[in-house]
């Protein structure tokens, strides 16, 4: 009951040999040692599990390993080199975004996805895509603020200022 | 005062790690040759078990161990992440095991299976046949106290325990008849669940050494290491328990959840490592939970709005055991006792009281965002009942500076709530609003609520407070700083390097934390809770700190034979004051004291602080909402809690607390809850799509503003701001919420179900 996949993870292309029933989540975690994506729930209400999957931010949890096959996986651990952060990080770091950081990986990869398309955001359309993350800590004030200020450093976002 | 570091916004320590995934929690530390266990839980709500039968999970391949009650050999165990009393009659109440034969609530643990896998150990549960006596069970705290409910514990009463303090110049009923307006009221706050991010998690090994060491993810390591030992008969040096990054705690990782399981299943397995990783749901009913609290006041006024007399019960649910037993409910009640002084009588009686629900444990606040959500409503009434502005009322009734609580003895050294109420009515521009939103028609109205607090830090006189800290110098003059008190998030690693950097002289760069708590490494603390750490750990840091300037600066003066009064310490650099000449640099004397052949000492110090004062903090919230009185939908236009913590010491960690406080007051207002089958007495809500923590959608923008007296108990005339932020929003939504429309809400949640009747039965809608 095994099966082959190959796909890329971080820019390394890789071949593994999976389980039918197991989760991207789990390879990545348990096979891959990329513990950078967590688990708050495993059923896909809390969003921590986040990593990129062909530039778009999936629940990893939820996600079958095996239809990660032929695509292209990004994990939070793919987005900077050590000691260079990325415009996107920076800005959660810099703006007081992170408390706990348990949902924090899982966040950076929907605000990178944002960062990455070619669009305008408004406050309104960074809530709705933030929307499936849950974080406890901070109350999404400064989450939001981040993030804005994130799209805001390459142009992309149309939000007003108070 | 004026500070270099202290003050400053730096950033915090360990975010780059979060950011980038570097950050290691429990569940990403892998050994080898690790187990995995799962719990077999109960499936009726309070009863015994008759029998189980093993034979089918045994079987299956890669099960390791299956442990039942009968198996463990060891000492019932207090959960409670509290400092050890050694008087016993304060001695928390040790009534947990780590497996049941009797059942007190839906999903208690009795059995658990060790697996080479996880999946293998979830299926082996599963084929695990239970045959259960069923008990009649009871999840209502009042209806527990009556007669003939079914008993939990012993066969006497569920009644935890029960306090009753009175005070003030007179008997409450002649207090009474003096009163020109007496109102009576019942307020209920329905619990809530903690919902950290990480769910609880442990391994446990036995070490090369035979040391049983645990790898937890725990607000309080060195109290873990204590109940553990005491459960397994182990010698406290036997124990080591590591914390590395916490996914959040919020109180619900201040007890002892399942350390002890996870201990006694790698001692049942020889040793070798076994993870306990709870799922979401085991979270929901199978940790703590807030206490869902009862109130029924009597408060009686003078004509001109003077507070007279007031009594207060409050009947705490407990649920299953003891955790943190009485101390919350009564926590509420010395807050009740104080924060609006009568001036004739005062009684209070608080029940804590067990039924088979999710044990209520610590949470963020520790009673005070019940009670003060009770007492901010009924105080408010009073106020509108004798027709007066409610801020006015307050304002006339609250405790002032200098006042000296008739409970505990803490005395109000600095008060900053007079700056926070004028600060909070400019910015919500009470007087108009209060005038403008009178009378509304239509669906939509709007109103403007307020509600004030009082919060003291730490736990003294209470119980004792005591923290460590140990700074070290490296050749370069940079520092080591260790702490026993537990980074959880809220940032405390960082402030407390701002703390030592500022006494120090040198850059907040220069300081490097040794991240997580080893207590092995870190010298004693009993951990993250009652908002203490910055009070209480801060004053070990700043005495560690004061103890290598001084070495430093002593050093100094022999090199140069200069007084040691003359020496200072400015950015790293050592300075000849009267002379305004530099001497040196740091690194060069450090480099000197390292490695000078005759005279060679390193340069450290370890202080403990067994600190014996309180300081209240104080704040308020004020907000303005809409209410949909078709739907019973509130919207929060606006809100902005105004905090009185003395010095900030970070003021961008400090808003960032706050918002994280105010949320959750915000979800406990408007739409968190744990409900039950009263059929099973199974919890309804055990996940994270029926429960309704709030997302970003249900968030308002938050507002924070802050102001700062000194506070000279403080180590940097700081007090408590962990906790407060959680206390105030919900009382002043739901006086908002009456502005707006008019009615009077009871209970929380007000989510749209119970507005929407309400509101059906004020003939609104
Ligand atoms: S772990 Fe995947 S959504 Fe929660
Ligand atoms: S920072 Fe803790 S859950 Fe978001």
């Amino acid at each position: 009951m095994e099966q082959t996949i190959s796909f890329t993870i971080n820019d390394e292309q890789r071949t593994m040999v999976i389980h039918p029933g197991q989760s991207l989540l789990e390879l990545i975690r348990e096979d891959l040692g990329l513990t950078g994506a967590k688990q708050g729930c495993g059923v896909g209400e809390c969003g921590a599990c986040a990593v990129l999957v062909n530039g778009q931010a999936v629940d990893s949890c939820l996600y079958l390993a095996a239809w990660a096959d032929g695509k292209t996986v990004v994990t939070v651990e793919g987005l900077s080199q050590y000691g260079e952060l990325t415009n996107m990080q920076k800005a959660f770091v810099e703006g007081g975004a992170v408390q706990c950081g348990f949902c924090t990986p899982g966040i950076i990869m929907t605000a990178t996805e944002m960062e990455a398309r070619d669009r305008n955001y408004t406050e309104a359309d960074i809530k709705r895509a933030l929307s499936g993350h849950l974080c406890r800590c901070t109350g999404y004030t400064k989450i939001v603020e981040a993030t804005k200020k994130g799209l805001e450093n390459v142009g992309k976002c149309s939000c007003d200022h108070e | 005062m004026s500070f270099n570091v202290i003050g400053k916004p730096v950033q915090r320590g360990d975010a780059a790690a979060k950011v980038t995934g570097r950050a290691l929690y429990t569940r990403d530390m892998k050994m080898p040759g690790m187990l995995y266990a799962k719990i077999l839980r109960a499936e009726i709500a309070h009863g015994y078990v008759k029998s189980y039968d093993i034979s089918e999970a045994e079987k299956l391949p890669g099960v390791v161990k299956i442990v039942l009650p009968k198996d463990v050999k060891a000492n019932p165990w207090p959960s409670a992440g509290h400092p050890y009393s050694l008087n016993p009659a304060h001695q928390d109440i040790a009534d947990r095991q780590i497996l049941n034969e009797k059942i007190r609530l839906f999903g208690d643990e009795i059995g658990a299976v060790v697996a080479k896998d996880e999946l293998t150990a979830e299926k082996a549960v599963k084929l695990i046949k239970v045959a259960y006596e069923a008990l009649p069970f009871v999840l209502d705290a009042e209806e527990a106290m009556k007669e003939g409910a079914p008993i939990l514990h012993g066969d006497e009463t569920n009644i935890l325990r029960h306090t009753d303090i009175k005070h003030g110049k007179e008997e409450l009923s002649t207090a009474f008849s003096k009163c020109d307006y007496i109102l009576e009221q019942e307020f209920d706050v329905t619990p809530v669940q903690h919902a950290h991010l990480e769910n609880h998690i442990a391994y446990a090994y036995v070490d090369p050494e035979d040391r049983l060491t645990i790898v937890t993810s725990t607000q309080i390591a060195h109290i873990v290491r204590r109940v553990v030992a005491h459960a397994l008969n182990l010698p406290f040096g036997k124990v080591r328990v590591i914390q590395p990054y916490i996914g959040g705690g919020f109180g619900n990782k201040q007890d002892v959840v399942i350390e002890p399981m996870a201990a006694m299943l790698s001692l049942a397995c020889n040793g070798r490592p076994v993870m306990v990783d709870l799922t979401r749901e085991e979270v929901f009913y199978g940790s703590r939970t807030r206490h869902g609290i009862r109130f029924k006041f009597k408060t009686g006024v003078s004509k001109d709005g003077r507070l007279l007399a007031k009594s207060m019960v409050s009947i705490g649910n407990n649920g299953a055991y003891a955790s943190h037993g009485h101390s919350i409910v009564a926590k509420g009640g010395t807050n009740f006792s104080r924060t609006y002084p009568a001036e004739l009588a005062t009684e209070w009686n608080g029940y804590t009281v067990y039924t088979n629900t999710a044990t209520a444990g610590a949470m963020r606040g520790y009673g005070i965002p019940q009670v003060n959500f009770a007492v901010e409503c009924h105080m408010d009434d009073l106020a509108d009942d004798i027709g007066m502005d409610p801020i006015e009322f307050k304002q006339k009734n609250v405790m002032k500076l200098g006042f000296v609580d008739p409970v505990s003895g803490i005395e109000i050294k600095s008060c900053g709530l007079p700056e926070c109420i004028e600060k909070g009515k400019a910015y919500i521009d009470w007087d108009n609003k209060r005038k403008e939103y009178l009378n509304q028609k239509g669906d939509k109205r709007k109103g403007v609520g307020f509600a004030l607090f009082s919060y003291a830090t730490a736990v003294w006189p209470f119980s004792m407070e005591l923290a460590g800290a140990r700074l070290t110098m490296n050749q370069d003059g940079s520092l080591q700083l260790t702490v026993g008190a537990a980074e959880i998030g809220q940032g405390s690693d960082t402030v407390f390097a701002q703390m030592a950097a500022e006494v120090m002289g040198v850059p907040f760069s220069m300081v490097n934390v040794v991240r997580g708590t080893d207590t092995d490494i870190h010298p004693y603390d009993p951990g993250a809770y009652a908002s203490r750490q910055t009070y209480v750990a801060g004053q070990a840091v700043r005495q560690a700190a004061e103890s290598v300037r001084d070495q430093v600066c002593a050093r100094a003066a022999k090199k140069y034979d200069i007084d040691v009064k003359d020496v200072e310490i400015r950015d790293a650099k050592i300075y000849r004051v009267s002379a305004g000449r530099l001497l040196c640099t740091l690194e060069q004397l450090a480099m000197e004291s390292f490695y000078e052949k005759d005279e060679s000492s390193t340069i450290a110090s370890e202080k403990s602080a067994n600190v014996k004062s309180n300081a209240l903090a104080f704040g308020v919230c004020v907000t303005e909402v809409e209410v949909d009185v078709k739907t019973g939908k509130v919207n929060i236009l606006k809100i902005c809690n105004i905090h009185d913590s003395g010095t900030i010491i970070n003021p961008i960690l400090a808003s960032g607390q706050v918002e994280g406080g105010m949320s959750m007051s915000c979800g406990l207002a408007l739409s968190e809850g744990l409900k039950y089958d009263p059929k099973t007495g199974q919890m309804l809500t055990d996940n994270l799509l029926d429960y309704k923590l709030p997302t970003v959608l249900d968030t308002p923008h938050f507002d924070v503003d802050f102001v700062e007296p000194y506070d000279v108990t403080g180590p940097f005339g700081n007090k408590a701001l962990g906790e407060p932020p959680a206390v105030p929003p919900a009382a002043a939504i739901r006086n908002a919420i009456k502005h707006a429309t008019g009615v009077r809400v009871f209970a929380t949640p007000m989510n749209p179900q119970s507005l929407f009747e309400a509101f059906r039965e004020a003939g609104l809608n």
